[in-house]
Formats: C-alpha cells, structure tokens, sequence
C-alpha cells in the first residue's frame, strides 16, 4: 500500500501517538484489503457504545485523551453514533452505576479528542447529509448503506477502530466502496408491488438481505414505482445492512447513481428474483410466537426521526399503555429537542411511554435491561431490532407501528399483528 | 486428503489449535454471550457451544459493526477464540482483528468450512495465508 511522506510520517509516529495509532489501522486494514493507497475523507460517524468498547477499549480512548492536544484533536468534522445510557433514563432501565460510569468515561475521552457527540444514527437526516460523491467514512450499517445508496456517497463500514483512525488522520484505506468497480449490482430483485408501512419495508430490506452470501455484494431492486420516503428508504436500508451485511442497494429510477439497469449492471440483465407480498408475510410470521404474551414494546434502530416521532405521538394522544407493558422510542438529541418544543414527548409520555434520547435500544445493554425488567417478549417495527435480539436472550417480533402501539395498550399482542 | 489450504494473506501471529467448524455466519454482538463465551443465538448452528480458545472457522462476517471493538474486548477479558478463519470477512471483522491483534485469514481457494473437520487441530498462518491441518 503506498503512503505519501505525510502518512509516512504519521506512521512513524512524527505527528503523535494518536495519528500513529491511526496510521497503523489504516495500514493493516488497507493491506489486508488490498488497498493501492488511501482517499482522504470529508467527514466521519463513530460507533463506540460502552457494551462495545468493553472497559479496554474505553480504557484506550482515555490514552489517547492524555496526549497533546494538537496531536490528538481529529482533523475532519467527526460525530457519534448512539451511545449506551441516557443519563437521565438508567436507573429506570436497570442500567447499573457501572455503564453510567463507563458511559461517562468513554464520552469525556471523545469530547477530549474533538468529537462532536451527535448521539444519533440518522446522522444522515438530521446533522450533514452527504452528497453524490463524497468520501466519508461512516460507522454505522445503517448510515453507512444509506450514504452509499440514497445519497451516493461512498464509505465502507468503518467500525470504531476504524472511523477514529479515519478521524484522526483524515484518510480511510481506498478499497471496496470508494472504488466504482466495486459499486456495480450484483444481483436483481423484482419487487412487484409497493411495501405499505415502515415495517414492511424493514422486511423487504430482511428478505433481499437474507439472499447476500457476502459484504461484497450489491443489490440492485427494480419493479419500486413510487419513490418512497426518507424513513422508509432509512428502513429497507438498516433491515438490509443488518441482515446481509451489505453496504449498498440500487433502486432503479430512485437511487442517484441507478438511472437505469445500464448504469449499474454489466453485461445481460441477471435474471431476477421476484418478490411478492406474500414472501413478506411469510418472513413477518415466522417471528410470530404462539401466544399473545407481550412485554415490551420498541420503537428503535434506527432512531426515530421527527416524522416518525410525530406518527407515534398521535397513535398514543389520549390513550394509555397497559401497566404490564412498556414502550419505548428512542431518538437523538436534537429530534428530543424539537419533539419536547411541540408537545410530542408530552403526549408519548402522558400515556405511559418513554422517550430516550441519544441512544438505540439494541447498543445499551440490551441483555441486562431485559434481564433487569423480566423483559423477554418484544414487539418492533424494526426488522433490523428484531434481527439483532434474538441473540440477546429476546424473543422478538415485527409488527406495523401501529398494531405494536395498539399491543401495548391492550396489553398483549393484538390487532393487525395477530 | 490436502492438509494446506490457502488463503489471503490476514492478520495477527501464528497460532495453533483445536478448530470449532459450522457453515453459519459470524457477528460477535448477534451471535454471542460474550460474558459466557457461548454462541447464544437459537438460529446458530453452534448455539450453546462454548468459542474460547477455539480456532473459529465460519462463512462469512454478518451482522453490525460492534465487532469491530467486540474482538479486542473479549481478547482483554481472556474469552475469546484464538483465530478467525472465514471464507469472506468483511471490513468490520478486519478492523476488529487489526485492532485486537487477533489472528484471522479469509479468501480460502475452497470452502474452507467444508474442509476442515470440527475438532482437528490446526495450524494459522496469517503471514502466507495458511491454514494447515495437523
């Protein structure tokens, strides 16, 4: 892999510890790649919540904390992901003193080293949208699929270790994404009518992903013939990402770089795999359980935006949840903010929800809470949540918003779900 | 019956060990209880079964990016497997490994879950991209 003098000396340490460390991840993960040499990046989201970082990897980041100032400040705009405990929620949850404290730590640590802690998944709706183009180095699957595909910026999943190297350097190793040979579809989905709420097209991201043997594959999804909306593009993206470990989808005559099945696939048109309503179905049922038994219910991954935060509100305005139940929706700061400015926590709350802010259900413990509060079935309009925690000891279902909501005020798992 | 096979060049040192074989996926934060260094989710096909100390040999990297610092931390508490053998890891399972130091080779030239036997023990060698069975 070639590096230039400055790399050069940013691995040989001249420019600090941090920018070494940073140069040294770079380097393995491009060699291992096959990387040429690196592309400088504009912009950078960081995933590094406390369950994942573990105490090591948080006691890391304080080492790099300790060192000058100018060495280890991050050169291009960088923010973070969801973190693992709202403050203002833990104790509630059943977190413990110990993720507080951790939590604490590991933010101290980044806002020592010049992040700007945005909290939040939908970076791509709410903070710096990215552009046709642009070189950026997301660490979330579910930004990072929507910046490739939706808005035709180019990034590989840039796990932690990764993103802060890119953050600290300003590079990311040029390989796989960043690369147009590596952007052309795969394989061909014929999609023959139109998903009706967010989690049916979580569920059709479920499907196409379910079908990608590697990360190296692109979808290419024809037969879409309304365009649809940011929150359900940022649905069919995450289930997508989440179940196939893939960072880009084509959608013919929506997606900006798939004008056409010429512009994105090579030679003969594969042949297509169709889906039909009913596939979906099927994938929704096979997460039904035999009983109507609820415990929680899940509104997260990815966080809600202010839409959807306003669609929920008014589903529950003048209702109340069972006492058996809890809800929970998540969102970022800045969306908390406005939902507290127009009254939609108010109604969300008065009916017997939580709001939390600055974190994602599945990043914050999601063994221990529910072990904390006896939570073990769970509804979601989430495929991506529901994906996820099986393996944390849930049984998990999907279901629309709305018959989730109207679950949890019954107080057992009810209406359009049954 | 070849005892070599050959990969791409991965990452980490040499290390030998008892290999724990399926044709399923891996994801540390989907797959595991990471506390009890166990497969933990029902669909997996070593469910139950205990990875520490175990020369890993699986598919393909799935999942999120949590795995990424997910490697290194379970290297730090000492439950951990001692290699990753995948036909095809992704960034996330690369930088996880860089980052943890934790020895990994992927890009076999056959399907590698299909040729070694759970249970044998074998050698990696991310340097050449070896995988040798002993």
């Amino acid at each position: 892999m070639q590096l230039n003098d400055y790399e050069q000396e940013m691995l040989a340490g001249e420019h600090g510890q941090a920018k070494q460390y940073g140069m040294q991840q770079v380097l393995r993960v491009g060699t291992f790649f096959d990387a040429p040499d690196t592309v400088e990046i504009a912009q950078v989201h960081l995933m590094a919540d406390p369950e994942s970082l573990g105490v090591s990897g948080v006691e890391f980041l304080e080492g790099l904390a300790t060192t000058p100032e100018a060495d280890r400040t991050v050169v291009v705009p960088a923010v973070t992901d969801p973190r693992g405990v709202d403050l203002n929620a833990y104790k509630k949850l059943g977190q413990t003193d110990g993720m507080a404290d951790l939590e604490i730590r590991a933010t101290a640590a980044f806002r020592s080293l010049g992040f700007m802690m945005t909290d939040t998944c939908i970076n791509y709706q709410t903070i710096c949208p990215p552009v046709l183009g642009e070189h950026v180095a997301f660490g979330d699957t579910g930004s990072t699929i929507y910046a490739n595909s939706v808005q035709g910026a180019r990034t590989n999943f840039e796990g932690g270790p990764s993103a802060l190297a890119a953050a600290l350097t300003g590079r990311a190793p040029r390989y796989g994404y960043h690369l147009d040979q590596f952007r052309r579809g795969s394989c061909l989905f014929d999609v023959d009518f139109r998903p009706k709420d967010l989690s049916d097209w979580g569920a059709l991201g479920a499907y196409v992903g379910r079908e990608m043997a590697s990360y190296w594959e692109v979808p290419v999804i024809t037969g879409i013939e309304d365009t649809p909306t940011s929150d359900e593009m940022k649905q069919f993206g995450a289930a997508l990402a989440s179940f196939g470990s893939t960072p880009l989808f084509h959608m013919i005559g929506i997606t900006p770089e798939a004008h056409d099945f010429k512009a994105v696939l090579d030679g003969a048109i594969p042949k297509s795999v169709k889906i039909a309503k009913n596939d979906l179905d099927t994938l929704i049922k096979s997460y039904m359980p035999s009983d109507d038994k609820l415990d929680v219910v899940v509104f997260a991954g990815p966080q809600l935006s202010l839409m959807e935060m306003q669609t929920l509100a008014e589903h529950l305005r003048g209702r109340k949840i069972s006492n058996d139940v809890a809800l929970i929706a998540t969102t970022s700061p800045e969306i908390k903010y406005a939902c507290d400015r127009m009254g939609l926590t108010e109604a969300i709350e008065t009916a017997g929800g939580m709001v939390l802010s600055g974190v994602c259900f599945y990043q914050m413990y999601a063994r221990e809470i529910g072990e904390a509060n006896g939570w073990k079935r769970l509804m979601s309009n989430s495929a991506k949540l529901v994906n996820i925690l099986g393996g944390y000891g849930y049984e998990p279902m999907l279901a629309s918003m709305e018959a989730c909501v109207e679950s949890a005020i019954q107080g057992r798992i009810t209406g359009d779900a049954k | 019956m070849t005892n070599i096979f050959k990969g791409h060049p991965g990452i980490g040192d040499e290390v030998t060990g008892e290999a724990l074989v399926a044709s399923d996926n891996f994801s540390a934060r989907y797959d595991l209880d990471r506390i009890k260094g166990i497969f933990s989710r029902p669909q997996h096909k070593l469910c139950g079964q205990s990875y520490d100390g175990k020369i890993l040999i699986l598919n393909a990297a799935k999942g999120g990016v949590a795995t990424a610092w997910m490697l290194q931390e379970m290297v730090s508490r000492g439950v951990a497997p001692k290699a990753l053998i995948l036909n095809f890891a992704n960034p996330i399972m690369a930088q996880g490994a860089a980052f943890a130091n934790l020895p990994m080779i992927d890009r076999f030239e056959v399907d590698i879950t299909e040729n070694v036997p759970n249970g044998a023990n074998v050698k990696v060698i991310p340097e050449t991209g070896e995988l040798r069975i002993l």
